[in-house]
């Protein structure tokens, strides 16, 4: 990776779409990548919008915000209709299945994976569907290491939830066919 | 594995001010500071010290003034409504000649504005916000790692110049996360100047020897009584009415600044040598524009960043020693244009002086900066 990777994830406040990508960039970190981390969301603790970027990059990265997303992870209708229009030219998203697919979307560069679904009923806790994400996320693109990932959810997890977190991560891997992990991991640069 | 941390700005600032020594904390909780108290909560116990959450700001600054008097290093944060409420006992500390860090992360104003989004309209309020006349050193930081060695630095002037200093960080600075390895502080650290018990002629709390500004710090609450006031006041510290010695002690505490502003401005200059375009921006916009910087000389346009880091006192005279080879200003901050002013003061406009600002929640982009700039070439082919 040479050249900035912008990526973007978009929910609704309290689906824990900001740690997603806090662990993307703590892996990033682990790996030896220049990453840079921010937000915004509005006053609410629960509810609203909640946006969070994370851009990985080889060389030093000085303007922190994502304008043009090659990656967007979207857990909600109104985050998946709003931040599509943004794109990057052939970006990835990443939505819920239960979610409308906008219809100018290549479905080429969609992948559509039941990620709420997988947290609750496979996973067993609704509230890991943002590390069921980035468990889909890193088996799609193929970023990080296992280990280094593992690594950067464990700084960021409360002590004792290592286990569930590990069978989230393995779970959202487990939605990505092997076919989807060698197309998309060819998306970045 | 990297050494390298993901750290959040306003986490850095907490590591760098416990890193200066910083043992006391007393604020009130608000966005987008309050990462500022919740880690200050976490780490000064660990450090043996003491973090307090107070009523209000007022209060805040009081008790952190307090702290400072008795010894501790102290600061508090907050952000745009809560320094309005701190700015009469800044003034305090300034005529008490207290050391303290303040940190403003600015947001939307005025008022209780936009919480979450970045603002620097704050510029002009760090320098006049208390009233009277009065010297004010404030720092700015561009990233997660100077927020951590500048704060250290902002520890080391306040106790140096015995005044409070302000740290001007910003939205898109405290909470932005970067990986940083941390350098070792321990040259780093400037402490407190004591003044004996038993310096006999020399005993007054404010006595200044000739051809100095700055007095020790004598102990207090440590056996000896004296006074310490708002009020104008001689070197024993008891009020005065005498215009006389008024005048002087203002005039010391604004030279403490003026004659030593040399050691105390700091700035980035990132292709300036030939620059004929400077940009000038600070905090967290400044890194909208290293981008743009970096995009206009791929077009072979020669534009260079001014980046005040000490962004009070304002670097006049490293501005001014640029001034004969430029063409053309371009400031860019995101209020209405506050240290445009400052530009425009220092220059006298001899050079064109544009402005980019914003006050919309909305940050600054690379790309704005660019499409500003070639706005201006426009301007400069009309004429």
């Amino acid at each position: 990776m040479s050249k900035r990777y912008e990526m973007r994830f978009a929910g609704s406040g309290g689906q824990g779409v900001i740690l997603a990508s806090v662990i993307i960039a703590e892996a990033a970190v682990i790996a030896g990548l220049n990453t840079v981390q921010s937000q915004a969301y509005g006053p609410e603790a629960r509810g609203g919008v909640s946006k969070a970027e994370t851009v990985l990059s080889c060389d030093k990265i000085w303007y922190s915000k994502v304008t043009r997303p090659n990656f967007l992870l979207a857990l909600t209708q109104a985050s998946l209709d709003t931040y599509t229009r943004e794109l990057a030219e052939g970006a990835v998203v990443m939505m819920d299945d239960g979610l409308n697919c906008p219809a100018d979307l290549d479905p080429a560069r969609v992948i559509s994976v039941p990620i709420l679904q997988t947290a609750k009923e496979k996973v067993g806790k609704a509230f890991t569907a943002n590390i069921v994400a980035v468990g889909a996320i890193n088996r799609a693109l193929r970023l990080f290491s296992d280990k280094d990932l593992m690594e950067g959810v464990k700084r960021h997890i409360p002590a004792g939830t290592e286990e569930i977190n590990q069978k989230a991560l393995a779970e959202g891997a487990a939605l990505i066919s092997d076919a989807q992990a060698e197309a998309f991991a060819q998306t970045i640069g | 594995m990297s050494k390298a941390v993901l750290m959040q700005g306003n986490e850095a600032a907490v590591e760098g001010a416990i890193a200066a020594g910083m043992r006391f904390f007393a604020g009130y909780p608000i966005t987008p500071s309050t990462e500022i108290a919740e880690q200050s909560a976490l780490r000064l116990p660990q450090m043996g010290g003491k973090f307090i959450q107070m009523e209000d700001e007022i209060s805040s600054i009081a008790a952190v003034l307090g702290a400072s008097v008795a010894g501790m290093k102290a600061m508090t944060a907050t952000s745009g409504p809560g320094f309005s409420l701190m700015q009469e006992n800044i003034g305090y500390g300034v005529m008490a000649e207290i050391p303290c860090v303040i940190i403003d992360v600015q947001r939307c104003g005025p008022s209780t504005g936009l919480a979450t989004s970045p603002s620097q309209g704050d510029y002009m309020q760090a320098k006049w916000g208390t009233h009277g006349d009065h010297p004010v050193i404030a720092l700015s930081p561009s990233s997660v790692l100077e927020t951590y060695t500048l704060i250290i630095r902002a520890f080391n002037l306040s106790e140096k110049y015995r005044t409070p200093v302000i740290f001007l960080m910003d939205e898109i600075v405290g909470h932005m996360r970067e990986g940083v390895e941390l350098p070792n502080p321990n040259d780093l650290i400037i402490n407190r100047r004591k003044m004996s018990f038993h310096d006999g002629a020399n005993k007054e709390c404010y006595y200044v020897p000739e051809g100095k500004y700055v007095p020790a710090m004598k102990p207090f609450g440590q056996g000896e009584r004296y006074n310490i006031t708002g009020l104008a006041h001689d070197v024993s510290g008891f009020p005065v009415n005498s215009n006389e010695i008024a005048d002087k002690l203002v005039t010391r505490l604004l030279d403490k600044v003026e004659k030593n502003v040399d050691n105390i401005v700091r700035v980035e200059e990132y292709l300036m040598d030939d620059a004929e375009t400077a940009i000038v921006c600070f905090g967290g916009t400044a890194r909208a524009a290293m981008d743009a910087v970096n995009a206009a000389r791929a077009q072979g346009r020669k534009v260079g960043l001014f980046r005040p880091i000490t962004v009070w006192p304002f670097p006049e005279k490293k501005l001014l020693a640029r001034l004969p080879q430029l063409k053309n200003i371009l400031m860019v901050e995101h209020n209405h244009g506050q240290m445009l002013l400052e530009v425009q003061r220092v220059t006298r406009c001899e050079k064109p002086v544009h402005f980019l600002g914003r006050v919309d929640g909305t940050v600054i982009s690379p790309d704005d900066i660019l499409a500003k700039l070639n706005e201006m070439e426009d301007t400069n082919h009309a004429e």
